[in-house]
């Protein structure tokens, strides 16, 4: 700090020293979250070489029985994909369809003022907690859903995987309305001109210009669903099962996590590492979503 | 030589009628998830407001559900909200300060943001194991009320910084570049100009941050909350529980009373956030009233 003239003060070259303190207290701020990531990683990673180390590769990923808990153990994490992607499943043949309906209807033919109280309306959706959607699916949807589907059982995928989607639709809904309410009036102009109708227009011309947008909201919601943790704690059951009946008991990954941790694993032992190997699939699979969905996203924006 | 282009007849008709039926689906799966919330929020009410009482509320967890009350569950939901605010908020409000006001285009600064996107998008249950193996074990602070705040706090940070710049960004410029012509110094400007104006964004967010916090589970059984829990937390290293920890334990129960005290203790859940959302609406409307009178 040699005086500092008028022009380098002007560019912020020689700050005074306060003003450096202030601007390295929120710099370190904004770089937590670097090292939350980081963290993340660096804890997953940790334990998750340690399991493979104990376990190796092909015990994981070619066994199709998970039993770590038990005295003869295998740990073959395809059951937990398995009910991971079928409660999945289910939640987005709710969610996208519906989400997507919704959103058509919010951006092309709602009136203003239905849309002024529809849209928080359905924020409300993605602001219960989702325990509360666990005891609603447990106790209320699924004994329903009895009456309707023999042989369901009290915990099931099916339950779990629509009231999932019930949670997961004002995401869609939400970015789908941004898709569509970001193409230009100039092409469905133009549609009309042509002498089509507005459903026409809509369903031939608006739909496919929003497409990437959709596709990106349906992109972040199967990342969301493959995270949703409560509800199919509660509602979908506790065993790993390799199967694609979603009237039978099934666990996630996600709800497997929580399971161990109910439970009175000693830290530092083989079982208790199971935790980390499966947080670790979640993560990249999760990471991998968000990050596709994201670029979808961007490329939609910049072409609307 | 003008040529009628209007459709006539049975075409006509067709048309219309598809356009209608399609309206109407998708009016359906507009309406029907808001049916579906009132029918969970009714349920709910059905299941548990006649349990709801003093007793309730100020009674501790017991083995018979008609004597079981939530004042543990509460007293740490409270205590987490107050902890995890105070870790969030100043780490929130920094970070977004120095996105909105300080930081150029470089590739630390691009990387941050990258990284705050993706953040907000990692599965909650994983910020559990990321507090179970740093604050709970790397740091020693155990299974306790402050390891859980600390993991709730960096799990809505994402939400708070978000929020925050959104709301930054809406302070017109003109009002820095006054604050800069009249000689004031950056962080000067930063806090006494453009905050006093972005404040009511900066706290709705909050709030809706909080929200988000104290209704989260699976994080906070990862991290070792405490599912029976029969004295009140007394100190930042102490054992606890809050209530969506208490709902899961009674849900996962065999006998039927214990969901009549799930959805009562969901009622008082559901309550408190719509309290804070309420709340949230209000400041947000009185500070804006205040700022332009």
């Amino acid at each position: 700090m040699s005086g500092g003239s008028l022009a380098e003060a002007i560019r912020g070259r020689s700050e005074p020293p306060r003003e450096r303190l202030v601007r390295a207290l929120i710099l370190g701020a904004a770089l937590l979250s670097v090292l939350t990531t980081a963290g993340i990683v660096a804890v997953l990673a940790g334990e998750t070489v340690g399991f493979f180390r104990e376990v190796g590769f092909a015990a994981f990923f070619l066994d199709t029985e998970w039993t770590p808990l038990f005295a003869r153990a295998r740990f073959g994490i395809w059951p937990l994909v398995a009910g991971t992607a079928l409660t999945s499943a289910i939640a987005l043949a709710v969610a996208v369809p519906v989400g997507v309906l919704a959103a058509i209807y919010l951006a092309e033919f709602a009136a203003p003022a239905t849309r002024r109280f529809v849209k928080p309306a359905l924020e409300l959706l993605a602001g219960v907690p989702t325990v509360v959607y666990g005891y609603f699916a447990l106790i209320f949807v699924t004994p329903l859903l009895q009456h309707l589907v023999p042989g369901l059982a009290s915990f099931n995928a099916l339950g779990a995987g629509i009231v999932m989607g019930l949670m997961i639709m004002p995401m869609v809904s939400s970015l789908g309305d941004d898709a569509i309410r970001a193409v230009p009036d100039a092409l469905r102009e133009g549609a009309m001109a042509l002498g089509a109708d507005r459903l026409t227009t809509v369903l031939r011309v608006v739909l496919p210009a929003a497409r990437s947008g959709i596709l990106a909201a349906s992109i972040l919601a199967v990342s969301r669903a493959i995270g949703e943790t409560m509800i199919v704690t509660i509602a979908a059951g506790q065993q790993p099962r390799l199967t694609a009946d979603p009237r039978v008991p099934v666990e996630t990954m996600t709800a497997y996590i929580v399971q161990v941790s109910l439970g009175d694993t000693p830290a530092g032992s083989l079982a208790w590492r199971t935790i980390f190997a499966v947080a670790a699939m979640l993560f990249v699979s999760t990471l991998a979503m968000n990050l596709l969905g994201q670029r979808l996203a961007r490329g939609a924006r910049r072409q609307g | 030589m003008s040529t009628d282009l209007t459709l006539r007849g049975p075409e006509r008709r067709r048309r219309e009628r598809r356009q209608r039926a399609f309206v109407a689906l998708a009016a359906a799966a507009t309406f029907l998830p808001l049916a579906a919330l009132a029918v969970l929020v009714g349920d709910v009410l059905v299941d548990g407001l006649g349990r709801l009482g003093w007793d309730f509320l100020t009674g501790f967890p017991s083995r018979h559900w008609d004597k079981a009350g939530i004042l543990p569950a509460l007293a740490g939901s409270a205590a987490l909200m107050v902890l995890t605010a105070a870790f969030a908020l100043p780490l929130g409000v920094g970070a977004a300060v120095y996105l909105e006001e300080y930081a150029e285009d470089t590739r630390l600064n691009r990387l941050i943001e990258l990284n705050i996107a993706n953040l907000a998008g990692v599965p909650s249950v994983i910020y559990g194991l990321l507090g179970l193996g740093v604050f709970v074990r790397a740091l020693g602070l155990g299974r306790s009320l402050v390891a859980g705040a600390a993991t709730l706090a960096l799990l809505v940070l994402p939400i708070v910084i978000l929020s925050a710049r959104e709301a930054l960004r809406t302070v017109p410029d003109s009002l820095r570049e006054a604050a800069l012509a009249l000689g004031c110094t950056r962080h000067v400007t930063t806090w006494r100009v453009v905050l006093p104006q972005a404040l009511p964004g900066v706290l709705t967010g909050a709030i809706l941050a909080i929200s988000r916090a104290i209704g989260e589970t699976a994080p906070l059984v990862v991290v070792g909350a405490l599912t029976y829990i029969t004295f009140l937390p007394d100190g930042l290293d102490a054992p606890f529980t809050a209530l969506p920890i208490q709902i899961f334990n009674w849900v996962g129960r065999p006998q039927k009373g214990f969901a009549t005290d799930a959805a009562a203790a969901i009622l008082v859940l559901l309550g408190t956030l719509l309290a804070l959302n309420a709340g949230a609406i209000l400041l947000r409307d009185r500070m804006e009233r205040r700022r332009r009178p």
